[in-house]
C-alpha cells in the first residue's frame, strides 16, 4: 500500500508536542517562572538553605505522585496512597519499634506493605471489575483504620533505632560534598524517579501502563493478561508508597497513624500540573516530578513573602485549574 | 480434504437475543469466503468465536481436522487465527510499531523493551505490504484509512494461517481497497484462508470465491461466488426481492427554501461554499474523502467555527454559535460516526430516542414522564422498524443499522425542518439501507429539506434530487440527480483540482 510518508515525523520537536511533552515543558517553563518571580520578590528565597528546604519538603509529595502517575496512566486513580503511607510507616513502626528488629527488615516491611496493598487495590479493580475510584476509596478508610488499630491510635516512636531518622534526614551528598547537604530523602526521591521512569519507558510493564490506558480493550483483545498486568502496576505503585512511607516516619521520627489523609490529593494535583492525562494514556514522571516541585515551590515563596496560607491553598487550586485549561488550549489548537 | 477451519452446529445466544442458531461455516487453504448477511445477522458473532473472543453456547469447531474450543484471543492466535475488528482497535497513544506488537514486544532481560528491533520489525512488515509508514508514528495523529492499514499489519504480524477481514474497506477510499486488495491476493497465494465481511457488493464479485450467507442467526446457504448472480445474493440475505427502480423525482424547484449558505469558509477544508436546499428537496453531497462535505455540515450546525459566511434559515439570517443554536433554528445532524457522537450507547433505546426532546416529556414540576416516553419510543420502534427486544434494551446490544435507526427516531422526533445526513448507512446492509432510502424519502415528502453525505456514489445517485460535488474545500459544481447525471460527471468535478499556480501559492 504505498502511502506518502508526508506525515512521518519530521523533526524531534514536532515529536515533542505530538507526545504530550509540550505540557511538560509549560510546566517546567512556570516553575523558573516562579523561581525567578519568588527571588526577585525576596533576597530569602533563593538561598541554599530553602532551596534544600523546598526539595525537603516535595521529597514526600513527589513520591507520592509517581505511585498515582502510573495509576492515572493506565485509566485509573488511586485515592489510597496518602493512608496507605500511613499504614506503611505503621507497619515499620510495629516491626522496629515493637519488634525491635534491624533496621532494613523494617525498610523491607514498609515497601512489602505497599506492595502488598497495591496487590488488593489492583485485584479489585482489574478481578472483580469495581471502579478504581471505588476500589481505592475502600482501601483509603480500611488502612485509615487499620492504622489506627494497629497501633492504638498512638504515635510509634524510632527512639530506639537511631539510623531511622537518616533515611529522610541524613545526607550522604553532604558527606562527600559538604558545600551542597542535600538530604537523603530528597536523594531517593530523584532516585525513584530515576528508576520509574525507565521502568515506564523502557520496559514491558511501562509500555502496558500506556497500553492499558490508551485502550484497555484493544490490548485485551491482542492477547495480552491485561487483569495480570494492571495488578503489578498497582503493586508497583503500592511498592513506592511504602518509600514515602519510610520518608515520611523518618522525617518525624515516628509513625502518626492519624496522618494521611489529603496527600492523596496533593499527589494527584501534581501529577495533574505535570500533564499527565486524568484519561489514562499519556503522562510522565519528570511532569509529576515538575509539578510536586511547583506546589512546594508555591507553598514556600508565599511563606517567604508572609503571605497567610490560607491563602496559600486557594493559590495552588488555582494553579490546578490554570495547568489543565493550558492543556486543554493546547490539544483544542492541535485536534 | 481437511478444512482449515470448519465450524459446526454454532450456537450463541446473548441477553434477549438469540444471535446464532445452529450456524455452519468452514474455510479452505488459499480462498476467500465471504460471509454476508444483513446487520444483526450473526456474522461478526461468528467470527468472534472462532477468535475466541466469545465462548460458544453449542457446536463444535474443527482447525485442521481437530476439536478445538478457542478460549482466548491468544488461544486462537496460537491456533493461528487472526481478526481484524470492523471497529479500529488501536492504541491512539501509542506508536505504530507499539500497536502493531503489542503483546510479543522484543525483550531484553528484566522486561526491559528492545524499541530498536521493535521498529525494525515492524518496518519488515510494512515493507511487506509496501506500506511507507514510520514505525515511530504516533497511532492517534493518522487518517482512518492509515489506522486501518496498521491494523491490518498487526494481524498479518502474527503469520496467521486463517485471517478474519470484518469489512476492511468501510474507510477506505477506491485505490486504498485496489491495494488492499493486492495484499489479499498475495496472502491467499500463500495459502492463507480469508474470511471477508462486507457490505460493499461489488467488492463481493472482485475479491471473494465462495459466499456463505446468515440471516437472522440461522445459515441459509453457500454459493460459488464466480456463477451465482449478485440478485441472487442480496435475495438470500434479505429473504425477499428489493425494488430496484429509481423513484422519480418530485420537482421542488419552486418550493421555498428552506436552508441557504453563502461564501462559508474555515481554513484550507472548507473554502467559499455556497448553495440552498428546498422544502421537500433532498440534495446530495458528492466527493473524496477529506473534499471538505464533513466540515460543511459541521459548520452549519455549529460543531466548528467559521471564518467566513452567512446562514439563513427560511431566508432569514441566522447566527449559529454552537449545536444548540443550529437545533433551535430547526437544522438536526446526523453525525458519521454515530457510536462516538450520536447515541449514549450505555443508555437504553427509550432514553436516546427522548435524549434530544426531554422538555417535551416533562412536568412542569420537572418530572420527566416515563409513560409517554415509552409510547413515543415504541412508535418509532415500529415505524422504522428497529429490531430489538424491548425499548429498555441498551443501544450498545443493537446491530448498527439499528443504532442508525435510533438516531434518526432521535431527531425525527425534534421535528427539525433542516436535516443533515452524514454517511447514514455506512456499516449498514443492503436490507437496512433501503429502509432508510425510504425514510429519507418519505421525511423529504413531509416539506422537510435533507443533506445527504455519501461516499458510495450509487447512494448519492439514487437518492438525490441534485447533487453538490465538493473537492478540496471547494463546492466544484451542482448537478441535477436522476439520470441525467453520470458516475463519471461526478467524479469530474470531484476531481476537479485547482491549477498547479494556485496550488503553489497555497503552499
Amino acid at each position: 500500500m504505498s502511502i506518502s510518508t508526508q506525515d512521518a515525523p519530521k523533526s524531534v520537536a514536532a515529536r515533542m508536542i505530538a507526545t504530550g511533552t509540550h505540557q511538560r515543558v509549560l510546566a517546567f517553563a512556570s516553575l523558573i517562572i516562579l523561581l525567578i518571580g519568588f527571588s526577585i520578590a525576596s533576597p530569602n528565597f533563593m538561598q541554599t538553605s530553602n532551596m534544600i528546604a523546598i526539595l525537603q519538603a516535595t521529597s514526600v509529595n513527589g513520591v507520592l505522585a509517581i505511585a498515582v502517575t502510573l495509576v492515572i496512566i493506565t485509566g485509573g486513580i488511586d485515592l489510597s496512597v496518602g493512608t496507605m503511607m500511613t499504614f506503611c510507616a505503621v507497619i515499620t513502626g510495629v516491626v522496629l519499634t515493637y519488634a525491635g528488629l534491624p533496621l532494613w527488615l523494617g525498610v523491607i516491611a514498609a515497601i512489602a506493605t505497599g506492595a502488598g496493598c497495591g496487590l488488593c487495590s489492583g485485584t479489585f479493580v482489574a478481578k472483580m471489575k469495581i471502579p478504581p475510584f471505588i476500589a481505592t476509596l475502600g482501601m483509603m478508610l480500611i488502612l485509615k483504620g487499620m492504622s489506627l488499630v494497629i497501633s492504638g491510635t498512638r504515635p510509634i516512636y524510632f527512639n530506639d533505632t537511631p539510623g531511622f531518622s537518616e533515611i529522610s534526614r541524613g545526607s550522604l551528598i553532604g558527606q562527600i560534598f559538604p558545600a551542597v547537604p542535600i538530604p537523603n530523602g530528597v536523594l531517593i526521591l530523584f532516585v525513584v524517579a530515576g528508576v520509574t521512569a525507565y521502568i515506564l519507558n523502557r520496559t514491558v510493564l511501562g509500555r502496558y501502563c500506556f497500553a492499558l490506558g490508551s485502550n484497555e480493550e484493544s490490548v485485551r483483545l491482542s492477547g495480552v493478561n491485561t487483569d495480570r498486568w494492571k495488578i503489578a502496576i498497582y503493586a508497583l505503585s503500592g511498592a513506592i508508597v511504602g518509600i514515602a512511607g519510610l520518608l515520611i516516619a523518618s522525617r518525624l521520627n515516628s509513625a502518626q497513624p492519624a496522618l494521611g489523609l489529603g496527600y492523596e490529593l496533593e499527589a494527584i494535583a501534581a501529577v495533574v500540573i505535570g500533564g499527565t492525562s486524568l484519561s489514562g494514556g499519556r503522562g510522565s514522571i519528570l511532569g509529576s516530578l515538575i509539578g510536586a516541585l511547583i506546589m512546594a515551590v508555591l507553598t514556600n515563596g508565599l511563606r517567604v513573602l508572609s503571605v497567610a496560607q490560607e491563602w496559600q491553598t486557594v493559590v495552588t487550586g488555582a494553579i490546578i485549574i490554570l495547568a489543565v485549561y493550558a492543556d486543554m488550549l493546547r490539544r483544542r489548537r492541535s485536534a | 480434504m481437511t478444512f482449515l477451519v470448519e465450524m459446526r452446529g454454532i450456537e450463541k445466544r446473548f441477553p434477549g437475543v438469540h444471535a446464532l442458531k445452529g450456524v455452519q461455516f468452514d474455510l479452505r487453504a488459499g480462498e476467500v469466503h465471504a460471509l454476508m448477511g444483513e446487520n444483526g445477522a450473526g456474522k461478526s458473532t461468528l467470527m468472534k468465536i472462532m477468535a475466541g473472543i466469545y465462548a460458544r453456547d453449542g457446536g463444535e469447531m474443527f482447525v485442521n481436522g481437530a476439536p478445538v474450543t478457542p478460549d482466548s484471543p491468544r488461544a486462537a492466535q496460537d491456533l493461528g487465527i487472526g481478526i481484524i475488528h470492523q471497529e479500529l482497535s488501536l492504541m491512539n497513544d501509542l506508536t505504530a510499531a507499539q500497536n502493531v506488537l503489542i503483546g510479543r514486544e522484543p525483550r531484553r532481560s528484566f522486561g526491559r523493551l528492545d524499541e530498536a528491533a521493535l521498529n525494525r520489525q515492524t518496518a519488515e512488515i510494512f515493507a511487506s505490504l509496501s506500506l511507507a509508514l514510520d514505525p515511530r508514528t504516533m497511532v492517534g495523529t493518522q487518517t482512518i484509512a492509515r489506522q486501518q492499514l496498521i491494523e491490518i499489519a498487526k494481524a498479518l504480524s502474527y503469520n496467521p494461517r486463517v485471517l478474519v477481514m470484518d469489512e476492511p474497506t468501510a474507510a477506505l477510499n477506491d485505490a486504498e481497497i485496489t491495494e488492499l486488495f493486492a495484499v489479499i491476493n498475495k496472502l491467499k497465494a500463500d495459502g492463507v484462508g480469508i474470511v471477508y465481511i462486507s457490505h460493499r457488493m461489488d467488492e463481493i464479485k472482485r475479491i471473494a470465491d465462495r459466499v456463505t450467507v446468515l440471516r437472522d442467526g440461522a445459515y441459509i446457504d453457500t454459493v460459488d461466488a464466480a456463477t451465482t448472480p449478485l440478485d441472487k445474493i442480496i435475495q438470500l440475505m434479505v429473504g425477499r426481492d428489493l425494488a430496484h427502480v429509481i423513484p422519480e423525482f418530485p420537482d421542488t424547484s419552486r418550493n421555498a427554501v428552506a436552508l441557504e449558505v453563502r461564501n462559508l469558509s474555515r481554513g484550507r477544508d472548507v473554502r467559499g461554499v455556497s448553495f440552498d436546499v428546498r422544502k421537500g428537496e433532498i440534495l446530495g453531497f458528492a466527493g473524496l474523502m477529506g473534499a471538505g462535505r464533513t466540515e460543511v455540515a459541521r459548520i452549519i450546525f455549529g460543531a466548528d467555527k467559521r471564518d467566513a459566511g452567512e446562514i439563513l434559515v427560511g431566508g432569514q439570517p441566522v447566527d449559529i454559535r454552537s449545536p444548540c443554536d443550529a437545533v433551535a433554528a430547526g437544522i438536526g445532524y446526523l453525525s458519521e460516526d454515530r457510536k462516538h457522537l450520536g447515541l449514549a450507547v450505555d443508555m437504553s433505546v427509550r432514553a436516546n430516542i427522548a435524549m434530544s426532546s426531554l422538555a417535551t416529556f416533562t412536568s412542569k414540576a420537572g418530572i420527566l414522564n416515563e409513560a409517554a416516553m415509552q409510547k413515543t419510543a415504541l412508535s418509532y420502534i415500529d415505524k422504522l422498524r428497529i429490531r430489538t427486544p424491548s425499548d429498555l434494551q441498551d443501544v450498545r446490544l443493537l446491530s448498527g443499522g439499528n443504532q442508525q435507526k435510533v438516531v434518526i427516531a432521535k431527531w425525527l422526533l425534534r421535528d427539525c425542518d433542516v436535516l443533515i445526513f452524514d454517511e447514514p448507512t455506512r456499516g449498514i446492509d443492503v436490507g437496512a439501507k433501503s429502509e432508510i432510502y425510504a425514510l429519507l424519502e418519505e421525511l423529504a415528502a413531509q416539506g422537510r429539506a435533507i443533506i445527504v453525505i455519501s461516499s458510495e456514489l450509487p447512494e448519492v445517485m439514487r437518492l438525490s434530487h441534485r447533487i453538490a460535488v465538493m473537492c478540496e474545500g471547494r463546492l466544484t459544481g451542482i448537478l441535477p440527480g436522476g439520470a441525467g447525471t453520470s458516475q463519471q460527471d461526478i467524479m469530474t468535478l470531484a476531481t476537479q483540482r485547482e491549477s498547479a499556480v494556485v496550488e503553489a501559492e497555497d503552499a
